[in-house]
């Protein structure tokens, strides 16, 4: 509709470009967050994720070997300082570059790789780009060898450790577990009774269902916030405390206005025809409900437990007041929110890798289900 | 037992008395209260026909009302009384509030967010929605733009820390600051007030996919012809943009920016995992929750703060569905 004769081609560059920005600024951070979910330790704090894929410079405390050959009135010990216990793990097979060396943890590049450094008292070093060392001293050393602070370009290193740490010592598979025993029943419930009743609500003729209707769409907006104190009151009073069991109650009136709006709009728009001919034909409501309205309601189903899953897994509010505080109920988002970036703020590696496993389950579910939650969206808002 | 059977078990049991439920009352209203046998066959249909509405909606209602109708009141009351729950204070926790440099930072804070991120969602979210119309690979554009609202409010959290991070080897912000104008690295959630943006951009940044979902659906919706002829009449694509596209889904941005509206007094979580309500960002909704668990009346107090705010718009909503109705 916007291709004028003659203004197209500029307009449709601009478009593209704007759309190609919007779009980098949407996805970086995620991607961000993907990246250093999977990088070194080290490197995170070394480098940005955006340089992922190159070398780093890292440094690091090697020692030399301790058997020295006697050449001349010297002691000379070689050797290749990559091999050094300390400092193997990091390098691949020799694929380490050695920037500079020092004797000193204050300037652990202080000399230039490949230059012969005097470290006084007749004591020399060398360490050669590729790791070779030679350490000479009139004296001969002792058994422990030589410290040396070398600063090296690390080749890039992806990892699970991060994965594994978070989902074994952090006590987040029991959090996941945890979201999933939240969400699912949380999920399926709702659906059920606001069925019938948006069902009542759409075809059935009684008084005072307008009123309804606008009730709901007044609960719709009622801010969660207010129900927090009484109802944790509520729970504490008739016993239920807070449990999961709480929850699960708490959530499934939290999602109902939108249950029963979104599904009340959709069973109203199915023809008419069909559940007048199954009433004449002697169905009882209750089987219109059963045989025909349900299944025809399926695609406005499906958007809303999309929705409610979405939002019962996201949901961070109701699970710190409904739920008790201790490490055993935590679910995921509680333990990001409380515990890693409280007490963890600076381990960025673990914090992404947590962040991505809470995330990765509602990313599978929107991308397979995308079409559903549209339409689910627009059933809700344009009419 | 493990929570997580207890999980399965609930499943069972819920769908099962939910099922069971709604049978089983068909069938004695169908069979015993009002059997269409008898005397009066046709009269008791009838009655059945009545009452069964109400056996359709009792669950729901019940739950709507427990838990979002009586906790209106009920917070309403326990607000006027004081910590413990015993002594009535009247409107004292209302005044303490309002005496408070704190509720009043969170307040104001709580208007700039209630006027920026749904301006910027439904902004953002409507040049999404005009800009990929007619592109290619807009689709999948789309998805992507989408994508956030998948996402956690704390997960969000997490991946803009990464974004806002002082270490110019984490965060992109201080990173790019320092390669291109080689400035010092800065923490941009402790810059008085503009700290806000940087928060509020992050529900912006979730929010826009909504926004231009439910856009570009209305977008697609209006007449070619008022756009055809727009174009026989010389209009530059900019003004077939603002004066015949945009007038006519106006009604639909209305409803975006709303529900934005309310969402926003909603979250929590981003005020609540980025800064904890430091350097000047408390919002309401993390302001309450500041003393949830501590001091009830107070929670209360500002709760019933919000729904305050949200009044107007629910009155609103509820007279444009009355009228749809009719």
């Amino acid at each position: 509709m916007d291709n004028i004769a003659g203004q197209k081609s500029g307009l449709s560059i601009a478009t593209n470009v704007a759309v190609v920005v919007m779009v980098l600024i949407w996805l970086i951070p995620t991607v961000g967050l993907l990246v250093s979910s999977f990088r070194d330790r080290d490197q995170i704090s070394a480098s940005g994720w955006w340089q992922a894929p190159f070398s780093v410079e890292l440094t690091f405390r090697g020692r030399t070997a301790s058997d020295a050959v006697q050449d001349g009135d010297t002691w000379v010990v070689s050797g290749n300082i990559f091999e050094a216990p300390e400092v193997q793990e990091a390098f691949g097979a020799g694929e380490g570059t050695v920037t500079g060396f020092s004797t000193s943890a204050f300037t652990p590049g202080e000399h230039p790789a490949g230059v012969t450094a005097d470290l006084g008292d007749g004591e020399s070093l060398r360490v050669d780009p590729d790791g070779s060392y030679e350490f000479r001293s009139p004296e001969e050393p002792g058994n422990r060898g030589q410290r040396v602070y070398f600063s090296a370009n690390t080749p890039p290193q992806f990892t699970l450790a991060n994965y594994r740490q978070v989902l074994t010592a952090d006590n987040m598979d029991r959090a996941f577990i945890n979201t999933l025993t939240v969400t699912v029943p949380a999920t399926i419930i709702p659906i059920l009774i606001a069925a019938f009743a948006a069902y009542a609500l759409a075809w059935m003729d009684f008084p005072g269902r307008g009123w309804l209707i606008a009730a709901v769409v007044g609960l719709l907006v009622v801010p969660l916030q207010l129900a927090l104190v009484p109802m944790l009151n509520f729970h504490n009073q008739v016993g239920i405390g807070q449990s999961f069991l709480g929850i699960w109650f708490a959530h499934t009136a939290f999602g109902m206005p939108l249950a029963v709006y979104l599904l009340r709009n959709y069973m109203v728009g199915l023809p008419r025809d069909i559940i007048e001919s199954a009433k004449v034909d002697g169905a009882t409501d209750f089987q219109v409900f059963t045989k025909i309205v349900l299944p025809l309601s399926l695609p406005a189903l499906a958007a809303f437990s999309i929705f409610q899953f979405l939002w019962t897994w996201n949901d961070l509010l109701v699970a710190k007041v409904f739920l008790p505080s201790n490490d055993e109920a935590k679910v995921m988002t509680v333990k990001i929110a409380d515990d890693l970036l409280g007490s963890r703020g600076g381990d960025w590696g673990i914090l992404a890798t947590a962040a991505f496993v809470s995330i990765a389950v509602p990313l599978v579910v929107f991308f397979t289900m995308q079409r559903f939650l549209v339409r689910g969206l627009l059933a809700g808002s344009v009419k | 037992m493990h929570p997580f059977l207890g999980g399965i078990v609930t499943i069972i049991i819920g769908v099962g008395s939910c099922v069971g439920y709604f049978y089983f009352s068909n069938l004695i209203l169908d069979k015993v209260i009002f059997p269409a046998t008898g005397p009066n066959p046709g009269r008791n249909i009838n009655r059945a026909n009545q009452w069964r509405p109400w056996l359709f909606l009792f669950p729901a209602i019940f739950v709507l009302t427990l838990y979002l109708v009586y906790p209106v009141l009920g917070s309403f009351l326990r607000s006027l009384y004081n910590r413990s729950g015993e002594e009535f204070v009247g409107l004292g926790n209302y005044a303490t509030l309002l005496a408070s440099q704190e509720f009043r930072t969170a307040f104001l804070n709580n208007l700039l967010w209630v006027v920026v991120v749904p301006a910027g969602a439904t902004f953002f979210g409507l040049l999404a929605a005009q800009l990929t119309d007619k592109l290619r690979w807009g689709n999948i554009a789309k998805s992507l733009i989408f994508m956030p609202m998948a996402i956690s409010f704390v997960g969000a959290s997490l991946i803009w820390k990464f974004v806002y991070a002082v270490d110019p080897d984490i965060g992109l912000i201080n990173a790019v600051r320092a390669s291109l104008f080689g400035a010092e690295p800065v923490d941009v959630l402790q810059i008085p007030f503009w700290n806000n943006f940087f928060l509020m951009f992050i529900l912006i940044w979730i929010q826009t996919g909504f926004a231009m979902v439910i856009l570009s659906a209305a977008l697609r919706g209006i007449p070619e012809e008022t756009i055809e002829a727009a174009i026989i009449d010389g209009a530059n694509p900019f003004q077939i943009f603002f004066k015949i596209k945009v007038p006519q889904i106006m009604g639909t941005i209305v409803v975006v920016w709303t529900t934005i509206t309310i969402l926003v007094l909603k979250v929590f979580d981003i005020v609540y995992a980025m800064t904890g309500g430091n350097f000047g960002t408390e919002i309401l909704p993390s302001y309450m929750m500041s003393f949830m668990f501590r001091d009830d009346g107070r929670a209360t107090a500002v709760a019933f703060v919000i729904m305050i705010v949200v009044l107007p718009v629910m009155i609103s909503n509820i007279v444009q569905a009355r009228k749809e109705m009719r």
